[in-house]
């Protein structure tokens, strides 16, 4: 059991500083509250279809923003797009920075919005390799015979 | 825990259709059938499950075509949707739009986009509710109440005499007390678990009624009865009876006018009414596929009430020929040139008018001119004009004639050219009245022009002045841009009383002599209008036509004075421009002056088109028109002699808009 509670622990605290550094918000806290008997594997079944996604977003970016003439309107749908997904699962600084990459989408500005698919890159990574430790988190919590802890 | 609701309605989610829940009210709003769609799987997938949580009956789809077919093939099938706004293979307005029509389901609206104008847009489009994404579970448990709401209006309607005690229950649905008859919601369930108990279709239940799906000949056969009778005086009840469609109730066919209205409003709002048609029946809609953006137009014209009285066989006239013209939005003014003689005719030359302006406007601000005379280089530029007209004889502001073409043209032409105070055409002075393009923009050449032509003589020639006058006065008005409403009005005007004028002052002589214009009086309202700020909308524009009655009757044989005038209204000295004409006439009153000034906003004040045109044309208006170019002559001339016959008309009704001028004011 001391593996347990310690594993447990170190759940919860990975989880706090999740949110306190931002990397998710409330939103995340409303799919594990869904997640329920009846589908315990909710929250990781979404998280991965938004991995899925965001992929694919980010390719369609990368696309859109190389082309010779760039179509900003199709840029900024993309990336409305993300906005919409990272925040529905929670990943509260990809939205972030999907904000100020529809700004630059609506000022045509191609520096800008490759500065932007940079960072939204970047804080993509991190929120998945987060989201994929805390998982395992959880995954070695069960297997030591606990449960998971609910976070406030 | 989802009810077992037998794809009925809700009710089956109370009847204990889950095992045993006796308590009805208990269950409510469990069992919600809601249908969602998304194009995000991460975010369908999150909703699904928030909504099941809810214990509501969730369908999702991630495109929006696949749940229209949904909603077609289950008629009842759902009874509350939930979109997204962007999505790729169609906006989720339209979306709405198809389901407020075809279905008449609440539909919500949600989007990570929270701006103003796209809530607002969704509030305009009819969505009962906007959600922001990220959605929240607390957000979505609410949602019955859409349904619920949207239900008890609807049965209300439809059984008015039962509503009493049990419609005021839906409020707040008294879960608690299984005892409460009172409780719509379970009465209602009651009800209908007891007339059909596992009856799919909702017909007779007295709380859900039918649903109509209005069909696109359904729609039509809609459209033809609030064309019928007017779009003011559309009410439900005659327009059901119109339509004299078995089974259809009155309160369907009072919800779908709603819609019917917030469409035509978005109509004659936009810029581009040809996306609407599209979205509101889908684009095989009869409707819809009105192609010209005129049918449109005319239709929100109509439903703006700007067209008030607009005689329904104007509007068909309108629309047909708008039909018969190429839809672009630009020249949507081409109807009118058709119309002329009708407008001439004056049955109600105000409504006829609006559509116009409204299709003018609403199809594009940008100047177009409503070319009603064909000839006629609609963008001249009113420079052109004024060398046009300077070459002649301008003594006058010339105006008049610009303003007749400009009738159709929101060019902005500024009523520089107006200066040259068609007036002039006053017959007098030479009165030219330089039948410009309607170059005048807004500024409705005319009304500058005209109201220099003061003596009365300017209408002479004008009657066709008369008529052109209030066609310029249309001319005036608008502001290409923003008035894009008047003007059209004018301009068709313009151009009609063009070609007679230009017969007219072709001869240049002969518009002096015509002059006559006993009808010149009402010119002068346009005057008063001017001075009054009127509101240089359609009904101005309106107006003006009327007007011309009675300035015409002279006959186009002055350059239409309502030129001259408008280019006086136009503001521009007034006094200055067609001193000549009017001798000094020019009169316009500064109020005038100051009116057209104002085109921009409702140029579309015939106004100026008054410009008493009263036969100061005698001096040799020479109308210079430069319809000459135009060749509208035969045009003209039929208005003219419409106008002629009119010309008992007298004093122009205050219904256009010159209730407060009086001809009188107009030094002749």
């Amino acid at each position: 059991m001391a593996a347990v509670s310690q594993l447990q622990r170190q759940f919860i605290e990975y989880t706090t500083s999740l949110y306190n550094e931002g990397y998710l918000d409330d939103q995340f806290t409303q799919l594990q509250k869904l997640q329920d008997e009846s589908n315990p594997e909710f929250v990781v079944e979404v998280v991965s279809l938004f991995f899925e996604d965001s992929e694919k977003l980010l390719n369609n970016l990368a696309t859109a923003l190389q082309q010779k003439i760039v179509d900003y309107k199709q840029v900024d749908s993309h990336v409305h797009q993300f906005k919409g997904s990272s925040s529905s699962i929670g990943a509260q600084r990809v939205t972030n920075v999907c904000v100020h990459f529809r700004n630059y989408c609506e000022e045509k500005n191609l520096d800008g919005c490759l500065r932007c698919l940079q960072q939204v890159k970047h804080e993509y990574i991190l929120v998945r390799n987060k989201l994929e430790a805390l998982f395992r988190l959880e995954q070695q919590i069960l297997q030591a015979g606990g449960s998971i802890p609910m976070m406030e | 825990m989802m009810p077992g609701s037998s794809g009925g309605s809700w009710k089956s989610s109370g009847t204990g259709g889950a095992g045993g829940d006796g308590g009805v009210p208990d269950q409510f709003p469990a069992g919600l059938r809601v249908l969602v769609v998304d194009d995000d799987s991460t975010c369908l997938m999150i909703l699904e499950k928030m909504l099941r949580h809810c214990k509501y009956e969730v369908t999702k789809c991630n495109r929006a075509e696949v749940a229209l077919s949904f909603l077609r093939e289950n008629k009842n099938g759902f009874d509350v949707v939930i979109s997204d706004v962007h999505m790729p293979d169609m906006d989720g307005f339209k979306l709405l739009e198809h389901i407020g029509l075809e279905m008449d389901l609440p539909v919500i609206m949600m989007s990570a986009d929270d701006s103003k104008s796209v809530v607002m847009k969704g509030v305009t489009h009819g969505a009962c509710d906007y959600l922001i994404k990220p959605v929240r579970i607390e957000a979505l448990r609410n949602i019955w109440q859409h349904v619920v709401r949207k239900r008890k209006h609807e049965w209300k309607d439809f059984d008015p005499s039962a509503s009493a005690d049990e419609q005021k229950q839906p409020e707040e649905p008294d879960y608690s007390s299984s005892a409460n008859e009172g409780n719509n919601w379970k009465n209602t369930k009651r009800r209908k678990d007891e007339d059909d108990e596992a009856d799919e279709r909702d017909e007779s239940s007295s709380l859900k009624k039918p649903r109509v799906v209005w069909s696109v000949e359904l729609h039509q056969q809609f459209v033809a009865a609030v064309n019928q009778l007017g779009i003011d005086k559309a009410v439900p009840k005659k327009i059901l009876e119109l339509m004299n469609v078995p089974g259809l109730t009155r309160e369907n066919v009072a919800s779908h006018l709603q819609k019917y209205r917030l469409y035509l409003r978005r109509l004659s709002g936009s810029q581009h009414p040809g996306g609407m048609n599209a979205g509101f029946m889908g684009s095989d809609a009869g409707y819809g596929s009105i192609s010209s953006l005129n049918g449109l137009d005319l239709q929100a014209l109509a439903a703006s009430g700007q067209l008030g009285q607009l005689p329904p066989q104007s509007l068909a006239t309108l629309q047909a020929a708008a039909l018969g013209r190429s839809n672009n939005a630009k020249s949507t003014i081409s109807v009118p040139v058709i119309d002329q003689r009708n407008l001439f005719s004056f049955e109600n030359p105000k409504s006829r008018y609006p559509e116009v302006q409204s299709q003018h406007l609403t199809s594009n601000n940008s100047s177009k001119q409503i070319n009603l005379l064909p000839g006629i280089p609609t963008n001249m530029e009113p420079k052109q004009f004024v060398s046009l007209h300077q070459s002649g004889h301008h003594s006058f502001g010339g105006m008049n004639n610009l303003v007749l073409i400009q009738m159709g043209g929101q060019s902005q032409v500024h009523v520089h050219s107006q200066n040259q105070t068609q007036s002039q055409a006053q017959s007098n002075v030479n009165t030219h009245n330089v039948l410009r393009q309607p170059v005048m923009s807004n500024e409705m050449l005319t009304r500058g022009g005209v109201a220099d032509m003061a003596p009365t003589a300017v209408y002479n020639p004008v009657v066709s002045v008369s008529q052109a006058s209030s066609l310029v006065n249309f001319s005036m008005n608008h502001k290409t841009d923003s008035c894009g409403t008047s003007y059209p009005l004018g301009g068709s005007l313009g151009i009609s009383s063009l070609p007679t004028a230009s017969s007219a002052l072709q001869g240049d002589g002969n518009l002096d002599t015509k002059v006559s214009r006993k009808g010149i009086v009402p010119s002068y309202d346009i005057f008063n209008d001017l001075n009054q700020n009127r509101d240089w909308g359609l009904p101005d524009v309106g107006l003006t036509f009327d007007q011309s009655p009675h300035t015409i009757q002279s006959g186009l044989d002055g350059s239409n004075p309502l030129l001259h005038q408008h280019n006086r209204a136009s503001g521009r000295d007034l006094g200055g421009h067609n001193r000549n004409l009017t001798s000094g006439k020019v009169v316009l009153p500064p109020g005038v002056e100051t009116r057209t000034r104002h085109n921009g906003s409702n140029v579309g004040q015939p106004r100026n088109v008054y410009v008493k045109t009263e036969n100061d044309i005698d001096g040799s208006c020479h109308n210079t028109l430069y319809s000459e170019q135009y060749g509208q002559d035969d045009l003209l001339a039929a208005i003219l002699k419409q106008q002629q016959q009119q010309q008992g008309v007298g004093e122009p009704e205050n219904e256009f808009v010159f209730d407060g001028y009086t001809l009188d004011d107009l030094p002749v």
